[in-house]
């Protein structure tokens, strides 16, 4: 059977969608950063889906790509919002403000 | 040939000293102030055999050296000295061990770092005056910036921020649009000659041909930057709060070699790449500089602060330099260069001895001494010279350049009026009001305060820094010849290039 | 020994040096004093020696110059540090060294138990170095350098006690005033020096007089130079408007106001004017102003010793006076009759110095003629020879003054002004007048010091240089015996100086023809009216001062005018010291430098930060809030994209 590739397509926007809206609305700084990786793997999805699609590998490349440095930038991440805590004792990402003038 | 290596020996060796000096442990004080002195006073030899090297019968450039750099760019490792820039370097390689040796003890914290940014801005400052090359002397023009700010911002005075934030803004400001000029004049160049280029001498060649508007603006973007860092009248604000707030060795550097970038930029870049528009411009910037002269001398004299009186008076004598270079005459020129030796001399044994003075009473304010000669007579003794070499007393230094200065203005023919020199010459008279009058305050009269009671006259080691001084001071007085001499082709090659034939015909 | 002319110059330095840098070391006074002195003694033995050579030399060949070094040479302008040994030159070197020698020696009298005494002799030495090369350069360069350093040396000795007062200041501003005041001039003689060397293409004496003299060059560039330079010769000797440093110069030691402020450095205005005659006969305008200057200065500040109660204050307003003189001399033309001037006033008023001095010292520095009377019995030698000097300034045949005078008032008689000449003649009864009321109220009359004090005579280290000098005030007129009484050898002082000046004097128009009878006639006048003045003054100060009281009542404006020195130094304090100072501290640095040039650029930065300030509030430090923006941003961006392919 053959899936079009607009599903695929749709799918992937649904899922960077979902992760906007994480980033931008959620609270506390965990979740943004899983809405963070989802919008990678959304972006993962469609390079997939068009590497298919075409025929071709280099999509497919990207998305390794694409993962070591979500894999890098969650060790970073994830160590940052440690120290943060570490430091403030919340995870509200409202109270940390010190980028703020 | 060694020879050809020479200079960038002369450059290597506060840099290297500079990195070995890291490797110093940060508590081992002593040894890193007799290690910084052993790297400056090395850099004085080598200037030494460089001045034994520079035949000064002979113009142009000398002991050159060139590395292609940026080879696309046409932008290279050049360097080189001629006669102006070899006295500068002298200049820059006397002083620098000297200021190094009088704060032993006034700069006790941090003295690693101290060190080191000094010896970083030795090399700034000689990378200034050998650079062959607009893109290396930008570099090197910029980079001095840096260990100046820190010297100020670390080592200063309770205004220190204030003081090192508004110098590096100010020299900083001028010198964007002289890289725009230089780019600009690079760009030009690959028109004539088929290249890119930023090479000085390959420049000069092709100034001539620059047309007249456009000279007029380039002037003015190069001069601009050197103007600020003279200072020129309007723009000398700066000059006494970086002054006041510096330690004493920063003021040293600051007046006696820093200030001599402008005059000497004026004169290496201003006057020959854009010849006709330093023709047109003379009028208006030897009129700024006479302004400086009596402005700088009057302000001065109405100072409560000894190092701000210093520093206007800085104003005034840098005047003097740029009234010289503009008028454009060989005696004014030549008077101007050694002037500018002769500021760095007599201002920075003056910067020396307040700091002598401020490193026992930590003051610096006039009201605060009065009667002191009698308990300091080997101070009041130096203070004295000092101040007479810079009144401009004959058969010291600072009479030999004024004069020189003076006569050329009168006989100038960008400047054909009296007027000129007429004013400007009205500056020996002030210069003697405000340093005899500071004189008078200090070391005249009773004693006022008591403390000033316990002062204790000179140490060894600073009468040392400033017999070195003096030795010069007086020679300049007596045979300037020596110094004369060096410049003579090179002051003449300028002037020669100003009015070349060429340039009257293509206006 | 002209070729050793040097050492002039070099033995005295050596002798600063030595005494300079070792002389608070040594605290013997014999050495340092010895050394001082003896530095100069030889000196003055080289310039006899030269002065001899050159006599025996033939009349056109007696110019040496000795070449040293060149000092300042680029482009055109080449000096040498190069001395000229001359008529003029020698006669000054003789002055100079010789008066020099003489007060160097009273001075280890007069100094004796200062704390400063090797300081002092280090300075002495010292200016005699510079008045060595003021004399003897021959170029103006070497001049000026000589000029300067008199200037400085000036202000060191009048400083030379600076922690005393004086009179209603300190010493150390008199000096300030002092050296200021001679940098006005300067001031005009640079000008004068950069027109010479724009017009004549050298700085030599020689080229430049040769050139002056030959080449043909428009009147008012002659009259721009010789203005300029009699404006530097106005700060140096002392003349209108520029003289109120002199009478404060008295701050210093005494011996420094006979060596330097009466015998020497004053008169250097007049060697310089002397020396570039050729170049003032040729701006005859300006020579007219010269004599008008020294007309007005010599019965200005004649009129001012009148009523002075400081002995040192008397002598100094009489040493501008006489200094009048010798410009109103220079101006009529009369250069040989100025310089004449210059030798005897240097014998009698060096002499009237160091006899004030004398009388100062026996008295315990008080310096009030007021205070003092019948000081003659206490101290004879210092009385007879200052009486001697007295009469010499008077110009009471035979002694020196009266030579000199009389040739001036001559010249200026000759010369066709009329005014001139009765302006000299009633300077010369003022100043019979002024300088026999000091001699009266100090020597003579009842004694009005207290008990406290003891007057007594001087040591012979001062009393025997007092001795040279009252004989040389005495006779020292004798080689300038003038023409009707010396018969056909003529004026020998004019004789001797006549090659210097020819070309001068070739230039003006000479003198309307005079029978020697005038000349004998307005002699005598003046004669008879000094030798009333002078009795006059001894009948009021000795016996009966009621006439003085009466005229200084009656005149009551006029005196305190006269005591108040007419008020120039308050006129000058009000018009142009306090406007220069406060002008500069308000307007100039409080206003223009901090308010317009730093406000304006800190305004820049101040309406930077406000902007700044106002735009930073986007910066919410909300991460999410940034998020947002960027997404709006990217969707703006798409759909701008999306609508205009």
């Amino acid at each position: 059977m053959n899936i079009p590739i607009e599903y695929y397509l749709i799918l992937s926007g649904f899922m960077f969608l979902v992760g906007v809206a994480g980033v931008l609305t959620r609270r506390n700084a965990i979740i943004v950063f899983m809405s963070i990786e989802l919008m990678l793997n959304s972006a993962n999805l469609s390079l997939v889906t068009f590497s298919s699609y075409m025929g071709n590998s280099t999509g497919q490349l990207f998305v390794f790509f694409v993962m070591t440095v979500a894999a890098a930038e969650a060790a970073v991440g994830l160590a940052i919002i440690l120290a943060m805590f570490r430091n403030k004792l919340t995870l509200n990402i409202d109270d940390i403000n010190i980028l703020k003038w | 040939m060694i020879n050809n290596y020479l200079i960038t020996f002369l450059l290597a060796v506060p840099l290297v000293g500079a990195l070995l000096l890291l490797l110093i442990k940060k508590d081992k004080e002593n040894l890193v102030r007799y290690f910084g002195l052993f790297v400056s006073t090395l850099a004085f030899i080598i200037s030494i055999i460089i001045y034994a090297g520079y035949d000064s019968s002979k113009g142009g450039f000398q002991l050159v050296e060139k590395q292609m750099w940026i080879s696309n760019l046409h932008i290279s490792y050049n360097v080189g000295v001629d006669g102006i820039s070899l006295l500068l370097v002298l200049l820059t390689t006397f002083l620098t061990p000297l200021t190094l040796l009088s704060s032993w003890k006034s700069i006790n914290k941090k003295v690693k770092e101290f060190t080191f940014f000094m010896l970083l801005l030795e090399l700034g400052m000689l990378g200034v005056f050998v650079s062959l090359d607009l893109f290396l002397f930008y570099i090197f023009w910029e980079a001095m910036l840096i260990p100046m700010y820190f010297i100020i911002g670390i080592w200063g005075g309770p205004r220190r921020i204030y003081a090192s934030i508004k110098f590096f803004l100010f020299t900083m400001f001028g010198s964007l649009l002289m890289l725009v000029a230089i780019v600009w004049l690079a760009v030009y160049a690959s028109g004539t000659l088929g290249h890119f280029t930023t090479n000085l001498v390959e420049l000069y060649s092709i100034a001539p041909t620059i047309p007249y508007g456009i000279q007029l603006w380039m002037f003015l973007a190069f001069a601009l930057s050197f103007a600020i860092k003279v200072p020129i009248f309007p723009l000398h604000t700066w000059l006494p709060d970086a002054h006041v707030e510096a330690p004493t060795a920063g003021s040293v550097i600051l007046a006696g070699v820093l200030l001599k970038m402008g005059t000497y930029g004026l004169l290496r870049f201003c006057l020959p790449l854009f010849p006709q528009a330093a023709i047109h411009f003379a009028p208006y910037i030897s009129t700024l500089a006479i302004i400086g002269i009596i402005y700088g001398a009057l302000v001065a004299m109405v100072q409560k602060d000894m190092k701000k009186l210093v520093a206007y008076s800085s104003v005034a004598h840098l005047g003097f330099v740029v009234l010289g270079i503009f008028a454009m005459t060989q005696e004014s020129v030549q008077g101007a260069v050694i002037q500018m030796v002769n500021h760095g001399l007599s201002t920075g044994a003056l910067f020396l001895l307040v700091g002598v003075i401020y490193d026992r009473m930590h003051t610096r304010l006039i009201s605060d001494y009065g009667g002191i000669a009698k308990i300091v007579p080997v101070f009041a003794t130096f203070f004295m010279v000092a101040s007479l070499s810079s009144i401009g007393l004959p058969g010291l230094n600072g009479f030999v350049g004024e004069f020189l200065i003076l006569l050329g203005t009168f006989k100038s023919p960008v400047l054909d009026s009296w007027w000129f020199a007429g004013f400007a010459t009205s500056g020996v008279i002030f210069a003697a009001v405000y340093l005899l009058w500071l004189y008078q305050r200090v070391f005249f009269g009773e004693v006022k305060n008591p403390k000033v009671n316990e002062l204790k006259d000179m140490n060894k080691r600073e009468i040392f820094i400033l017999s070195a001084i003096f030795v010069f001071i007086i020679w300049i007085g007596i045979y300037p010849s020596t110094f004369l001499k060096i410049s003579e082709t090179s002051t003449k090659k300028v002037i020669e290039q100003v009015f070349s034939p060429v340039n009257t015909g293509s206006k | 020994m002209v070729q050793l002319i040097y050492l002039t110059t070099l033995l005295p330095l050596l002798g600063f040096l030595f005494n300079g840098l070792f002389g608070s070391k040594i605290k013997n006074e014999k050495i340092i004093g010895i050394i001082g002195s003896s530095t100069i003694g030889i000196s003055f033995l080289i310039v006899v020696g030269a002065f001899f050579q050159t006599l025996s030399m033939p009349v056109d060949q007696r110019q040496t110059i000795v070449n040293l070094f060149t000092w300042i040479k680029v482009g055109n302008l080449d000096v040498n540090v190069s001395y000229q040994v001359d008529q003029l030159s020698l006669l000054m070197g003789l002055i100079v060294t010789g008066v020099g020698f003489i007060i160097h020696v009273y001075s280890i009298g007069y100094m004796h138990g200062d704390k400063g005494f090797g300081r002092f002799f280090a300075y002495l030495n010292l200016f005699i170095f510079a008045m060595m090369n003021l004399v003897l350069g021959s170029n103006f360069l070497l001049l000026f350098l000589g000029w300067e350093g008199v200037g400085l040396c000036s202000y060191l000795l009048i400083g030379f006690w600076y922690d005393r007062k004086f009179e209603k200041s300190t010493t150390s501003d008199a000096a300030k005033k002092a050296f200021i005041v001679n940098r006005i001039g300067d001031f005009g003689f640079l000008l004068g020096i950069f027109l010479i060397y724009l017009t004549f293409g050298s700085l030599n004496f020689n080229d430049v007089f040769a050139r002056a003299a030959s080449l043909n060059i428009p009147q008012y560039v002659f009259n721009f130079i010789a203005l300029f330079l009699f404006i530097g010769a106005m700060g140096k000797s002392a003349q209108i408007p520029l003289y109120i440093w002199l009478p404060d110069a008295m701050a210093g030691p005494t011996p420094v106001s006979a060596l330097i402020h009466a015998a020497t450095m004053v008169t250097a205005g007049v060697y310089m004017v002397a020396r570039c005659s050729i170049i003032y006969a040729s701006a005859p305008a300006i020579m007219e102003f010269v004599a008008i200057i020294g007309a007005l200065t010599a019965i200005f500040a004649a009129s001012i010793a009148l009523v002075q109660n400081d002995i040192k204050k008397v002598l100094a307003y009489s040493t501008v006076s006489q200094l009048g003189y010798m410009f109103l001399a220079l101006g009529v033309g009369a250069f040989s009759a100025a310089l004449f001037h210059v030798m005897t006033h240097a014998f009698f008023k060096a002499l009237l110095f160091l006899g004030a001095g004398s009388v100062i010292h026996g008295m315990h520095d008080e310096q009030n003629i007021q205070n003092y009377g019948g000081l003659k019995k206490y101290m004879p030698k210092t009385y007879v020879t200052f009486l001697i000097a007295s009469l010499a300034i008077a110009g009471i045949p035979p002694l020196s003054g009266f030579f000199s005078k009389d040739e001036i008032l001559w010249s200026s008689y000759a010369d066709g002004n009329i005014i001139y000449w009765l302006i000299g003649v009633v300077t010369a009864l003022l100043t019979a007048f002024y300088m026999f009321r000091l001699v009266s109220l100090t020597f003579d009359g009842k004694e009005r010091f207290g008990h406290d004090k003891h007057p007594h005579e001087s040591p012979a280290v001062m009393t025997i240089p007092l001795i040279i000098l009252a004989v040389l005030a005495a006779v020292g007129g004798f080689i300038g015996i003038p023409e009707i009484f010396s018969g056909e050898h003529g004026n020998q002082f004019d004789n001797w100086l006549e090659p210097i000046f020819q070309p001068a004097q070739a230039k003006i128009a000479m003198f309307g023809v005079h029978s020697s009878l005038e000349e004998i006639v307005l002699m005598v006048v003046t004669l008879v009216g000094v030798i009333g003045s002078i009795y006059a003054a001894r009948y009021i100060y000795i016996k009966n001062i009621k006439p003085a009281e009466k005229l200084s009542k009656r005149f009551n404006g006029v005196y305190n005018l006269l005591l108040n020195k007419y008020y120039v130094d308050e006129i000058y304090d009000a018009s142009v010291v306090t406007p220069i100072v406060k002008g500069s501290e308000i307007v100039l640095w409080k206003f223009a430098d901090i308010k317009i040039i730093d406000g304006l650029i800190n305004g820049v930065a101040n309406l930077i930060e406000k902007i700044s300030g106002s735009i930073r509030k986007i910066q919410t430090g909300v991460a999410q809030f940034y998020a947002l923006i960027m997404m709006l941003g990217i969707v703006a961006a798409l759909f701008w994209i999306i609508l205009s392919l």
